[in-house]
């Protein structure tokens, strides 16, 4: 964890550095408290015997579960600066192939740019973090680019 | 499930089907769990207004996810989400009704693949969007 949040200046100067790999090994557990939190009652990613008879062989995760792995620790670089407010801005989400249960994803998260601007209401600033979540055989199972407001 | 979609069913122009949403201040508290969100705006009403909010703020990202849902609902098990882009564009208050909404853009083949386009998004009470968005999915072709 990041005990403090970061200046802008400070993450200027961690653009394009990776951070520490997040490994995350993949439950079944994980995917329904996911699909429950959504309301999304798809039986593809809660019912085995569903799931067991998909053309997967085994439930998945729905796409948008592995927008939440590493989210935490990538995020919590910004959030825990109590003098900034950090609202969400955008997310531009490419998926390769579906999580299964007992993969093992590793995220990768780096600073791609961060960009300030004078509004009415003061500075802001743009931040773009790049995310690769790649599994136990090295496939790249999507690719993500979020980014964050800090006013 | 739905019935499985092909893209010859598919046209530019049609709307997928429309999910309404309500979340709750608990689904906000689940949603800080389960994604490790833990930015008070979403959950302790004094630190919201004391950053000049109204009062606690849904998640986009589980807004997002909302869309998300609504697309592999259209699309079914055959098709595949391949791209989804979210721009989170206005406040999102907490037992308020959203309509998730979405309607195809575009269609094409590249190779052998299928693929459909759409853009979607969420619409609160006042019929402002919330959350915009598109996403790309690829669907089996029925081969007529």
């Amino acid at each position: 964890m990041v005990d403090d949040g970061l200046s802008i200046e400070e993450l200027k100067g961690k653009i394009g550095v990776e951070g520490p790999p997040l490994v995350y090994e993949i439950e079944k557990g994980m995917i329904r408290r996911f699909a429950q939190t959504v309301g999304d009652l798809n039986p593809l990613w809660q019912n085995d015997e569903y799931g067991a008879e998909s053309g997967f062989g085994n439930i998945i995760a729905p796409p948008t579960f592995v927008l939440i792995l590493g989210f935490d620790q990538i995020i919590c670089q910004l959030t825990q600066n109590p003098s900034q407010t950090v609202l969400h801005g955008s997310t531009e989400l490419d998926c390769y192939q579906p999580i299964r249960p007992r993969d093992i994803i590793t995220v990768t998260a780096k600073i791609a740019g961060v960009r300030q601007r004078e509004s009415k209401i003061g500075r802001m600033a743009f931040v773009t973090f790049n995310i690769i979540y790649k599994n136990q055989r090295q496939e790249m199972v999507a690719k993500c680019r979020q980014m964050a407001i800090i006013r | 499930m739905t019935e499985k979609l092909y893209y010859e069913d598919v046209d530019v122009g049609d709307e997928l089907t429309t999910m309404v949403k309500q979340p709750t201040s608990r689904q906000l508290v689940m949603w800080a769990s389960v994604s490790g969100d833990y930015n008070p705006i979403h959950y302790d009403k004094d630190f919201a207004q004391s950053r000049d909010l109204p009062g606690i703020v849904v998640h986009g990202q589980l807004v997002g996810c909302f869309l998300g849902q609504m697309v592999t609902d259209w699309a079914g098990e055959q098709g595949r989400l391949k791209q989804l882009t979210l721009t989170y564009r206005r406040m999102i208050f907490p037992n308020e009704p959203l309509a998730c909404k979405g309607i195809v853009t575009k269609k094409y083949i590249e190779g052998d693949q299928h693929f459909v386009t759409c853009n979607l998004w969420a619409e609160n009470a006042k019929g402002e969007k919330t959350v915009t968005g598109t996403v790309v999915v690829i669907l089996p072709s029925s081969g007529l």
